[in-house]
């Protein structure tokens, strides 16, 4: 069945509400039809990750849907941006490139879309009830939005979300529909000791090995024993939504969903049943260290941006303690949760061991590392995943504790805990 | 060898010629693709160090990151993009960053894509050609 368009949106493509509304509602059209929908349906919200800055194609992009008079009809937020709007001086962005990005940032803005800028809106904005439809980009937004939220919406890449959000129309397809919403892949844990369980880094290690297998379907996690928080299914999603193109996994008794394994698979049977064993994650969490060595420079916190429970956490860790003068310990968050923790007394802490907090964006968006930091270190297994690539330097792996210990002493310590008690 | 014509499903379509770059592997673009130079930069990737600019890339599918499209334009506008792009099942990312890049510099590229038998031919060969209508002659 080909695509139908409602009278209004083929007055929308025909002009009606100017050039740049038309050629958002021309790309959505494109690209409904490339994905094989018969008809698009209204959202209800918006989160652009197209505010990256990814050279002069997606500033001019963004500038000729603004010059056009595009602006978006739903509630609209920002992804994290191409630099850190007050606070780049600090770093070594080039100023060229701090330009272009703060152009396109106006852009955005121009269109109507709230000046959020970070990767983790539902940490401090309004968020989307279960079963709303939204238009989601940024893959670890969208794999909290599904999984946690259980709002609903495809993996919505950089410059169609902007299109969906100017138009407020998605194609009807995918994860918008229950019967896309099934688990596809059982997962079960094999002889996993309850203590690597709730190790710290345990979701980020097994998001990392799971994106791996269940490239895009939708993974159900059984058996587990522990009960996470909220960031822990940040970490998780994060980590799928990098080594993977997972947007939505269940685990039962946990996300909304998957109140029992018959109701994540909506009573089908799994595509595929995979145990994992122990050494599979051991050998996951080895691969997002790259670095053998003990040379740290940089320590990087906040990927998915560091949540309010994090400062929380991270706070007591550094009290009456500062870094070695040779590594920086960085943070980076949203503007929002900035302020919070800030109002809540959690920053003092940080500045006074030597800290910084970055804003707006992230190590991977914005080109503000100096050359002479070759070694990094963190407890996100995006940033892990992402730095050897993106930024070609060195990156360890560790859990919270482990990059406070690090910093402090100069040089890479790692606690394995439950990990080398298991592998003993 | 007789050169042989796989039924492609055209995507976005147009022809392209080039040398064939295939791998099993998924690829992200962000993090996987260097705009500036057309090559290919995740580490851990089959293609690691080779340049697709100008090539056929033949990928089951893109992974990780939404950003995928917006470096796969930026190469467009630098002219580092692949050829055509040829993967096993419809890409929605790849096929955005081509439809845009027509919108804006009036040149995208093909995206074809391929079923299961189709794909594990083409990994097989040595070069590649988009024909119109989506098909792909081999050799």
């Amino acid at each position: 069945m080909p695509l139908t368009l409602e009278s209004r949106d083929r007055a929308v493509l025909e002009g009606a509400k100017g050039e740049g509304a038309a050629l958002a509602m021309r790309i959505l059209v494109r690209m409904a039809e490339v994905q094989g929908a018969t008809r698009l349906i209204d959202i209800s919200g918006a989160h652009i990750d197209s505010s990256l800055y990814m050279g002069d194609a997606t500033l001019e992009y963004a500038e000729r849907l603004a010059a056009g008079g595009a602006a978006v009809v739903v509630p609209t937020t920002l992804n994290v941006a191409g630099v850190d709007a007050h606070g780049w001086q600090e770093w070594a962005v080039p100023s060229e490139w701090a330009s272009k990005a703060r152009r396109q940032m106006d852009a955005y803005e121009a269109m109507g879309c709230k000046p959020t800028w970070t990767c983790a809106p539902y940490q401090t904005e309004q968020r989307p009830g279960f079963g709303e439809q939204i238009a989601w980009g940024e893959s670890s937004a969208i794999v909290f939005a599904n999984s946690v939220l259980g709002a609903r919406t495809e993996r919505y890449p950089d410059l169609l979300d902007i299109c969906a959000a100017i138009t407020g129309r998605v194609p009807a397809i995918g994860l918008h529909l229950d019967e896309n919403r099934a688990g596809q892949l059982h997962v079960r844990l094999h002889g996993i000791p309850e203590a690597v369980q709730e190790a710290e880094d345990f979701p980020s290690v097994l998001g990392h090995w799971l994106g791996g297998v269940a490239r895009s379907r939708i993974p159900v996690l059984d058996g587990l024993v522990t009960i996470p928080n909220e960031d822990e299914l940040k970490a998780l999603g994060a980590a799928m939504a990098s080594s993977g193109a997972v947007a939505l996994f269940h685990w039962i008794g946990t996300t909304p969903e998957a109140p029992s394994l018959d109701a994540a698979f909506q009573g089908r049977s799994p595509e595929e049943t995979v145990e994992v064993a122990l050494d599979d994650l051991q050998r996951a969490r080895a691969e997002l260290t790259s670095s053998e060595g003990e040379d740290l420079d940089l320590v990087v916190l906040g990927s998915p941006h560091f949540s309010l429970e994090e400062f929380r956490a991270l706070a007591p860790l550094l009290k009456g303690r500062r870094r070695h003068p040779g590594v920086r310990l960085l943070v980076t968050c949203g503007r929002g949760v900035k302020l919070i923790a800030q109002q809540a007394g959690l920053l003092e802490p940080l500045l006074e061991f030597g800290a910084e907090v970055t804003v707006d964006t992230c190590i991977l968006t914005t080109p503000m590392l100096p050359s002479e930091i070759g070694s990094l270190m963190t407890n996100s297994a995006k940033y892990a995943h992402y730095t050897p690539s993106l930024l070609d330097r060195r990156v360890v792996f560790g859990t919270l504790s482990d990059c406070v210990e690090s910093a402090v002493e100069g040089r890479v310590r790692r606690d394995d805990g439950p990990w080398g008690i298991a592998h003993g | 060898m007789a050169d042989r014509v796989l039924p492609g499903h055209p995507i976005v379509e147009g022809v392209a010629k080039g040398p064939l770059l295939a791998a099993d592997e998924p690829l992200s673009f962000w993090g996987g693709y260097d705009a500036g130079t057309g090559r290919i930069i995740d580490r851990t990737h089959a293609l690691t160090g080779q340049r697709a600019a100008g090539a056929i890339l033949a990928i089951p599918e893109t992974r990780g990151s939404s950003t995928t499209t917006a470096v796969l334009l930026e190469s467009v506008r630098q002219g580092n993009a692949p050829a055509g792009i040829v993967t096993r099942g419809t890409d929605a990312f790849l096929a955005l960053a081509s439809i845009v890049a027509e919108e804006l510099y009036g040149k995208g590229f093909p995206v074809v894509s391929l079923d299961d038998e189709g794909f594990a031919e083409i990994l097989g060969a040595a070069g590649a050609e988009i024909l119109p209508g989506g098909e792909i002659r081999l050799d």
